[in-house]
């Protein structure tokens, strides 16, 4: 079965016809041409497929491309509005948080997903209390990106940067 | 620290001067891989492409008695459906991992029995599910046990080492010494796990064919594909752009570059595109064997080793021999008068095991660095002071000299960073609140391997740049950017004059991207071209210059004994009553020659650390030995490090120059990282809880019974 959806990926408008068993991911990946999004496992473990989907950061390997007719994407490619770094971006080229670099795209969109949970007052796992917005300590950088898997061992580095580009408009 | 000495005979116009390397450049594919841009293998295939999925065995021996695939094939946009009856015959079964599709045999439980080519991914995966494979189960064998009575030993062991080692008499040396330990340790089946999955897009246009493939080696793989496919190289062409990640697995070809190009062989014209799942990796893509493994040492009450012995059982497959250096690094560590090694296999019906990050070491120095550590204890020794002792004048592997053996100097300033100097030698004796708190330390060794086969083309462009081409891979390791600082140098030109070329096998032949030898290797054809061009055509080549050279064994070979050491620094915290560990804190200290690139190279070293760390707390498949196969095949079964378990965590080295091995200075740095770093944890462990755990990874449960 086929349905007809649109998706705001980037900014741009497309409209395509799709499986109803195809995932958002494989939409963006494999009807799109889209290659700023990656497929790391397919079940929602390893982060590689992060997006912004409506301003939150998702795996659109857990979503069906069918059940997000008109939603708008960004992917690491759309944060870099007008081709310029985000600043995101520039900190983990200044920190090399990336090494092969397949599960980068997802970091950054997951990273400025978090910066933006976490100025909305959403606690974590490590969080103390709930009763202020919690401080974006190393521990809370760690624990909110431990959903984003990577193998090259990159972690340290990801934390710099982060830690960095959340004072230079990292969440925005 | 520096090491001295006049020009080695092996680069006659001596080491390079260095202006580009040394120097922290960011990553020169860092842009286009923060943008999303960099395409890797799955992303290649213009037009339109067809899909592949996989059907595999559900048993781990037997026959293929039946295959019902009408169902598979009356589905809607499948185009094609091979099976071992429909498949054509390969020409050649001489990499039995390779030799699919070919028979009723099945070997291992997730071999490939057939393959399903469709319009679309989701047609391709209902189909496979359809097809209805029916065995003859034979009675398989997959249980490792030290105790097997039909053990062998293989002919040599992986990189072509000795199976077995003898010096002296080891066991009377052993039994006649004043302290001795004697303890089995034992590492489980551990998988690479790239974050990209094993790609393959294969394009068959007669009689061309084009594979985009996530690798280690284009040449590699364009070779075996040619053998077994019966293709002339010629008609072959292997791209790999990005890829994202390898530690090994992706190191030789496997079954499923064999699969897409059989496939694209059905659909002429069209891109073929298969992707293993994460699930299918863990029989498909190789693996670290599980080691059981019995370590003695004898030594005098003040720590002078008498003896060491050790013996490993580890396993292979039955239709493909892969057998894992493990006690290669025991022959060489430290010294004793007498020592024996010893490799022992049990042929199993699994899939076969390979490469992953450092084989033989990564194992081998986990069982010989806790025992170490155990001896030290033994003999009331701190355990720097202990391998300060025993370190050995010699390399005692090959009777040479060392070429730049710093492992002292490692020790003692990672003693110096770390503050080892306040540890209190008890155990048991730190504790903040649940926490016990301890501190550990192993070595790390890695050998410097310059692997001869690659040759690199510079040619003078009209622009005054310099292209420079050569078939290397840079699989996260920073290939791109260090063999264009190499290649500066070699010019004496701007980075921004080079014009590197990399990933493709129209380029020049170039050795795999493994065993730490891939920049030592490149970079050394690379200068060697760069010399070339400078004797025939001087110091102002004039466009279209063009020479080629290749990688030569480095001279003084025969003389030297060149490998690179470490010393691991590990912070434990253990929960006292869930028996949770964590790691607060880690540092190595590394000697590997001269660093190209110190941004990239600590990336590199603390990424090795990471995987040790990942090692030593969480990673292991488990085997259900009943049906053959591993439970835990995903992520959420099989943990590998996040950043949450990773918190302090540095890398140093000692400035020094390698100027027997490289042209550059260098040595390798991709695989020392993980050497010796969950050796490093378990000792720490010990010393926070007084528990010795000798089986890896140290989950919670082995620090409660």
């Amino acid at each position: 079965m086929e349905a007809s959806i649109t998706l705001r990926v980037d900014g741009a408008e497309r409209s395509l016809r799709v499986d109803t068993r195809t995932t958002l991911l494989d939409a963006l990946r494999d009807r799109l041409g889209v290659t700023s999004v990656k497929k790391g496992c397919d079940h929602g473990q390893c982060g590689a497929c992060t997006v912004l989907l409506d301003g939150r950061r998702a795996t659109t390997c857990l979503a069906l491309a069918v059940a997000w007719d008109g939603a708008s994407i960004t992917t690491a490619l759309g944060l870099a509005a007008g081709g310029k770094l985000h600043p995101m971006q520039r900190a983990f080229l200044d920190h090399d948080a990336l090494q092969c670099g397949y599960c980068t795209p997802g970091q950054l969109c997951s990273a400025v997903g978090m910066l933006q949970e976490a100025r909305a007052g959403h606690p974590s796992f490590v969080t103390s209390g709930v009763a202020a917005p919690a401080e974006l300590t190393d521990d809370e950088i760690r624990e909110r990106m431990s959903g984003n898997l990577c193998r090259c061992g990159a972690y340290v580095n990801i934390v710099a940067a982060i830690r960095e580009a959340q004072g230079k408009g990292g969440a925005s | 620290m520096m090491e001295g000495g006049q020009a080695a005979e092996g680069a006659p116009s001596g080491i390079l001067e260095p202006r580009a390397m040394g120097k922290s450049l960011q990553r020169m594919d860092g842009m286009a891989k923060v943008m999303g841009t960099a395409r890797y293998a799955f992303e290649y295939g213009p037009g339109s492409p067809a899909y592949v999925h996989l059907v595999q065995s559900t048993v781990a021996r037997g026959r293929i008695s039946r295959i019902d695939a009408g169902a598979a094939r009356s589905l809607a946009g499948v185009i094609a459906l091979i099976t071992h009856e429909t498949a054509g015959r390969l020409a050649s079964d001489e990499n039995r991992e390779l030799w699919i599709l070919q028979s009723d045999e099945v070997h291992f439980r997730g071999q490939v029995v057939a393959a399903v080519i469709a319009e679309s991914p989701e047609v391709a995966l209902q189909a496979a599910d359809l097809v209805e494979v029916e065995y003859e189960a034979a009675h398989h064998d997959a249980a490792l046990r030290a105790d097997r009575g039909d053990l062998y030993a293989p002919k040599t062991v992986n990189a072509g080492y000795p199976t077995d080692t003898a010096e002296g008499d080891a066991e009377a040396a052993f039994l006649a010494a004043e302290v001795k330990v004697d303890s089995t340790y034992t590492t489980p089946m551990e998988h690479n796990h790239p974050m990209e999955p094993h790609t393959t897009v294969a394009v068959w246009e007669p009689p061309k064919l084009t594979l985009y493939d996530s690798t280690q080696s284009v040449h590699s793989v364009r070779a075996a594909m040619a053998r077994t496919l019966g293709l002339d190289i010629g008609q072959i062409r292997v791209v790999a752009p990005s890829v994202g990640g390898g530690f090994g697995s992706k190191g030789e070809p496997h079954a499923h570059n064999i699969v897409a190009a059989v496939a694209a062989m059905q659909a002429p014209g069209r891109p073929v595109k298969l992707a293993l799942t994460r699930q299918q990796m863990f029989c498909l893509a190789g693996y670290r064997t599980p080691t059981i493994q019995r370590f003695r040492l004898g030594a005098t009450r003040d720590g002078r080793l008498l003896s060491i012995i050790h013996d490993v059982v580890e396993l292979t497959s039955r239709f493909k021999e892969f057998a894992e250096q493990t006690a290669v690094p025991t022959r060489l560590m430290y010294a004793s008068p007498s020592r024996r090694t010893r490799h022992r296999l049990a042929a199993l019906d699994l899939p076969k095991p390979s490469w992953m990050r450092a084989p033989g070491e990564t194992p081998g120095m986990f069982a010989g660095e806790v025992a170490m550590d155990e001896l030290a204890v033994a003999c009331g020794l701190d355990p720097i002071e202990l391998r300060i002792r025993n370190e050995p004048g010699r390399d005692p592997a090959s009777g040479k000299r060392w070429g730049n053996r710093h492992l002292v100097e490692c020790l003692r300033e990672g003693a110096r960073r770390f503050g080892w100097s306040a540890r209190d030698p008890r155990p048991g004796q730190r504790a903040e609140g649940n926490w016990l708190v301890g501190i550990g330390v192993a070595s790390a060794t890695y050998p410097r391997y310059v692997l001869v086969g690659s040759r690199a083309v510079i040619r003078v462009e009209s622009d005054g740049s310099y292209r420079v081409r050569i078939g290397a891979a840079d699989i996260g390791t920073g290939t791109w950017t260090a063999l264009t600082q190499i290649a500066a140098d070699a010019l004496e030109c701007p980075v921004e004059s080079v014009r590197l070329e990399i990933g493709d096998t129209d380029l020049p032949r170039a050795t795999v991207a493994g065993g730490s030898s891939g920049i030592s290797s490149w970079g050394s054809a690379i200068v060697a071209a760069a010399r070339e061009l400078r004797r025939l055509h001087g110091p102002r080549p004039g466009s279209g210059a063009e020479v080629s050279a290749e990688t030569r064994k480095p001279a003084q070979d025969d003389t030297f004994a060149q490998h690179s050491f470490g010393a691991q620094f590990a912070e434990v915290r253990v929960d006292r009553e869930t028996g949770e560990v964590r790691v607060p804190r880690m540092l190595g200290v590394f000697s590997v020659g001269r660093i190209i690139n110190p941004r990239l190279a600590r990336s590199q070293l603390i990424g090795g650390m990471t995987m040790g760390l990942s090692m030593a707390l969480h990673e292991q498949s488990v085997l259900d030995e009943r049906f053959g196969h591993v439970i835990n095949r995903d992520f959420a079964g099989y943990h590998i490090a996040t950043s949450a378990d990773v918190m302090d965590l540095d890398a140093v080295w000692l400035e020094e120059v390698d100027e027997r091995s490289t042209p550059m200075g260098s040595r390798g740095i991709g695989e020392i990282g993980i050497v010796g770093a969950a050796a490093a944890i378990a000792n720490a462990v010990h010393h926070a809880t007084g528990r010795r755990v000798r089986d890896l990874p140290l989950t919670p449960e082995k620090l409660l019974v």
